[in-house]
C-alpha cells in the first residue's frame, strides 16, 4: 500500500493546455486595455471640465 | 480515500477557452453600429456646445450599455439561440462562452458604462441609458419576448432610445426633437422585424418564440407591415413637416419612405412562397439601407450648415 502510493505521482493540480493559455492571455490583456482607456477617459473628462468635474445637472 | 478527495479528483472544472472575439460578438456589434450612428445624430441635433472629449464619452457608454444588453439578452437566451439557425452560431450556442460568464460580463459593461455615464457628463443620461438597459433585458427579453405576439412592437422602444440619451448628454434634459428621432425608429422596428419574422417563421417556430407571422399568421403580418409602414412615413416626416427641418430633408423621407411603402405592397401582395421569401428579404435589406439614409440625411442637414459656416469664417 505505501509502495503504491509513492510510485503514484504528485498531483500537479489544473495544467493549462496552449489553447487556454493562449485565450487567458489574450483575455488579460483586453481587461488591461479596457481599464487603461477608462483611466484616460476619467483623466480627460476632468481636464476638459477642470474644477467644474463634479458639478452636473441633478 | 475521504470523500473529499474522491471530490477533489473526480471535479473537472471547466476553463474558458473563448477568446476576445467571442466576447465581442456578444456585443452584437451590428446592431451597436446602428445605436452609435442613432445617438451620433441625437447629438449632433442637440442645441448647445458640447466638448468632442464628452461626446466621444457619451457614445462610447452608449455603445457599450448596447453590448452590454446584447450580452445579458444572449445569456438570457441560450436555450433558444441553439434552435434558431440564425443564431446558432453565437458564442454560447457553440460552447465558447457559458450562459453565467456572459452574464457576468452583460452585467460589469451595463455597470461600468451607465455609472461613467452618470459621472462624467449627466445623471440624467446615464439614468436614460440604464433604463434603456433594463427595458432590453427584463421588459422585452425576459417579459414580452417569449409572451406576445406584441413583443418587437413595445420592445423597440428600447432600440429607439439611444438618440434621446445622446440628446440627455448634451442638454440635461429630453425633447420634442429627440423624441422624434424615438418614434422614427419605434415606427421602423415593425417592418423590419416583421419581414425577417416571415421569412425566418420556421426559425422562430422552433424556438417557440410568438412572433406575429407563428400566432396570427403570415397574412396578418403582411397587412400589419403595410399599416406600420404607412404611419412610419407620415412619422418620418414629422420633422419637416413640424418646422425642424428644411424641405430637403422633407423630400428624400418622403422619397425614401416610397420606396418603403412599394416594397410593404410587394409583401402585401406577393403571397407565393417563393415570391414572398424574396419579397421579404428585400423589405428587410431595404428597411436597414432606409433608417441609415434617413438618420444621415437628418445628420447633414446639421453638419453642413456649421461646416458651411466654418469655411465661410476662415
Amino acid at each position: 500500500m505505501i509502495t503504491a502510493m509513492a510510485d503514484k505521482p504528485e498531483p500537479d493540480g489544473i495544467v493549462l493546455t496552449e489553447a487556454q493559455k493562449k485565450s487567458r492571455r489574450q483575455r488579460s490583456i483586453a481587461i488591461a486595455l479596457a481599464l487603461g482607456v477608462l483611466v484616460i477617459l476619467f483623466f480627460a473628462v476632468t481636464m476638459v471640465k477642470g474644477p467644474a468635474v463634479l458639478v452636473r445637472p441633478m | 480515500m475521504s470523500v473529499l478527495d474522491q471530490n477533489a479528483i473526480d471535479i473537472n472544472p471547466r476553463i474558458s477557452e473563448a477568446e476576445v472575439g467571442d466576447y465581442l460578438s456578444l456585443l452584437k456589434p451590428r446592431v451597436m453600429s446602428l445605436v452609435i450612428f442613432t445617438a451620433l445624430v441625437g447629438m449632433a441635433m442637440a442645441p448647445g456646445h458640447f466638448h468632442w472629449v464628452l461626446a466621444i464619452t457619451s457614445l462610447l457608454c452608449i455603445a457599450v450599455g448596447a453590448g452590454a444588453s446584447g450580452a445579458l439578452n444572449m445569456a438570457l437566451e441560450g436555450d433558444i439561440d441553439s434552435k434558431m439557425s440564425r443564431t446558432a452560431n453565437r458564442p454560447i450556442p457553440r460552447g465558447r462562452i457559458t450562459r453565467p460568464e456572459a452574464m457576468a460580463f452583460g452585467m460589469t459593461l451595463a455597470f461600468f458604462s451607465v455609472m461613467t455615464l452618470g459621472i462624467l457628463v449627466n445623471w440624467i443620461a446615464g439614468a436614460l441609458l440604464a433604463f434603456t438597459i433594463f427595458f432590453y433585458v427584463v421588459i422585452y427579453t425576459m417579459g414580452l419576448k417569449r409572451w406576445t405576439a406584441q413583443n418587437i412592437v413595445i420592445g423597440g422602444a428600447a432600440g429607439a432610445l439611444p438618440p434621446v440619451v445622446a440628446w440627455a448628454s448634451v442638454t440635461g434634459t429630453v425633447d420634442v426633437e429627440p423624441l422624434l428621432l424615438f418614434a422614427i425608429i419605434f415606427f421602423w422596428t415593425p417592418p423590419h422585424f416583421w419581414a425577417l419574422a416571415l421569412f425566418r417563421s420556421d426559425d422562430y417556430a422552433r424556438a417557440g418564440i410568438p412572433m406575429l407571422p407563428n400566432v396570427a399568421g403570415p397574412d396578418a403580418t403582411r397587412l400589419q407591415i403595410l399599416l406600420y409602414t404607412i404611419v412610419l412615413i407620415a412619422v418620418a416626416a414629422a420633422p419637416w413637416a413640424l418646422g425642424y427641418f428644411d424641405a430637403i430633408y422633407g423630400i428624400v423621407s418622403l422619397i425614401l419612405g416610397a420606396g418603403m411603402l412599394v416594397l410593404a405592397i410587394n409583401v402585401y401582395v406577393r403571397r407565393e412562397r417563393s415570391q414572398s421569401l424574396r419579397a421579404t428579404r428585400k423589405l428587410f435589406a431595404f428597411s436597414i439601407l432606409y433608417l441609415f439614409a434617413l438618420f444621415a440625411t437628418l445628420l447633414a442637414e446639421v453638419v453642413f450648415p456649421v461646416l458651411a459656416r466654418m469655411v465661410g469664417g476662415a
